[in-house]
């Protein structure tokens, strides 16, 4: 990794934005974007959130992006007659009124090609892009390897 | 070109990919002969051998005599693994010192990458009474057929992923089969399951 992305990347992990905090773009709002510690970088890493449609029109998730991996995809994980796979998904459709998850065991941001390990209390930047609604840039908290949720205070009540 | 057209398509639809190129060799040999929905064998019937993550061999006939859980996966699994993961390790801390008799095993089914040594760094993470197992290729597919499950490799680009069987599975103290949990179970059942193994 060059040093002026390093820096970048640095400053960025001090943001001071909380990824519990909504992030608005339009009528779409995220929230609660999280992923979990990565040992070392070969691993993939994932990226959780929530997003909410307050308006009128259906939107979708179309791509998301982050400079800490070579090779973000959204992927869902599927159970098929008892077996697990994670094909890549073309979209994740956000309808008009309506909340979607990117959550353990379905949708999720698969991070492939690490460029930097992923520490607990950290955060790094990602990137998602609307299909109506536009880009919209989220800092997301890394939890544990053992998390299963994003670690608000409204998740834990 | 055919190559390249074939790699685009495993991005959209990861099974159809392994079925295209044919590269069959990490294909349990026994899946056709284990249909979905086909029970494990009592534990006393596997043939399996395995090494944990301290390097000592696992046999089938080690697990008699206390009950046993049982799930595939492989570290390198970012969604549904850490999540049956802690999924398990929040029940056994429900269940506390109950379990502890209780043989909790993660079989790997990616044996190109789950060492014993990777698998106990990564399973440090977790409840300290899961126990790791990896082992060669065929030792692995031996395994997955005394459990009739199945596991298969993905390819993408330069990386590859595992799909394999999601359920957990639970045996009695004698080796019959008990129970399957599911991996969308909601947790209040899964527990009662348990205990009825534990009994
Ligand atoms: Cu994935």
């Amino acid at each position: 990794m060059n040093r002026l992305l390093a820096a970048t990347l640095l400053s960025l992990v001090s943001s001071p934005v909380l990824a519990c905090d909504a992030v608005q773009l339009g009528t779409i709002e995220v929230e609660q974007a999280w992923s979990r510690a990565s040992i070392g970088t070969s691993r993939p890493g994932v990226v959780y959130l929530t997003i909410r449609n307050a308006g009128t029109e259906d939107d979708a998730l179309v791509s998301i992006d982050t400079p800490i991996s070579g090779m973000p995809m959204l992927h869902e994980t599927v159970v098929t007659d008892g077996i697990a796979s994670m094909p890549h998904a073309m979209e994740v459709p956000v309808p008009a009124d309506a909340t979607v998850a990117l959550e353990p065991g379905g949708y999720h941001g698969m991070l492939m090609d690490l460029t930097q390990v992923l520490k607990e209390g950290e955060s790094f930047p990602v990137t998602l892009t609307f299909r109506n609604a536009g880009e919209v840039t989220v800092p997301v908290s890394v939890q544990g390897v053992g998390a299963t949720d994003a670690g608000c205070s409204e998740n834990n009540g | 070109m055919k190559r390249r057209t074939l790699l685009q398509a495993g991005a959209l639809s990861t099974g159809a990919v392994v079925f295209m190129l044919g590269l069959g060799w990490w294909q349990s040999r026994h899946s056709d002969e284990a249909p979905s929905g086909t029970l494990p064998l009592p534990i006393d019937r596997m043939s399996f051998a395995l090494t944990d993550q301290h390097g000592d061999t696992v046999e089938a006939a080690d697990w008699l005599g206390q009950p046993t859980m049982v799930f595939f996966g492989f570290t390198w699994c970012p969604d549904i693994c850490p999540t049956t993961l802690s999924a398990i390790s929040d029940w056994l801390e429900e269940l506390g010192p109950d379990a502890d008799h209780l043989n909790t095993v993660l079989i790997s089914v990616d044996p190109e990458r789950d060492t014993p040594e990777v698998l106990g760094d990564y399973l440090s993470n977790f409840d300290d009474r899961i126990t790791g197992l990896t082992g060669t290729l065929p030792q692995i597919e031996q395994a997955a057929a005394d459990f009739r499950a199945t596991f298969r490799k993905v390819q993408s680009e330069d990386n590859y992923t595992m799909d394999h069987t999601a359920g957990v599975f639970l045996f009695n103290a004698d080796g019959r089969f008990a129970n399957i949990i599911d991996h969308h179970e909601d947790p209040r059942y899964a527990v009662p399951k348990i205990r009825r193994v534990l009994e």
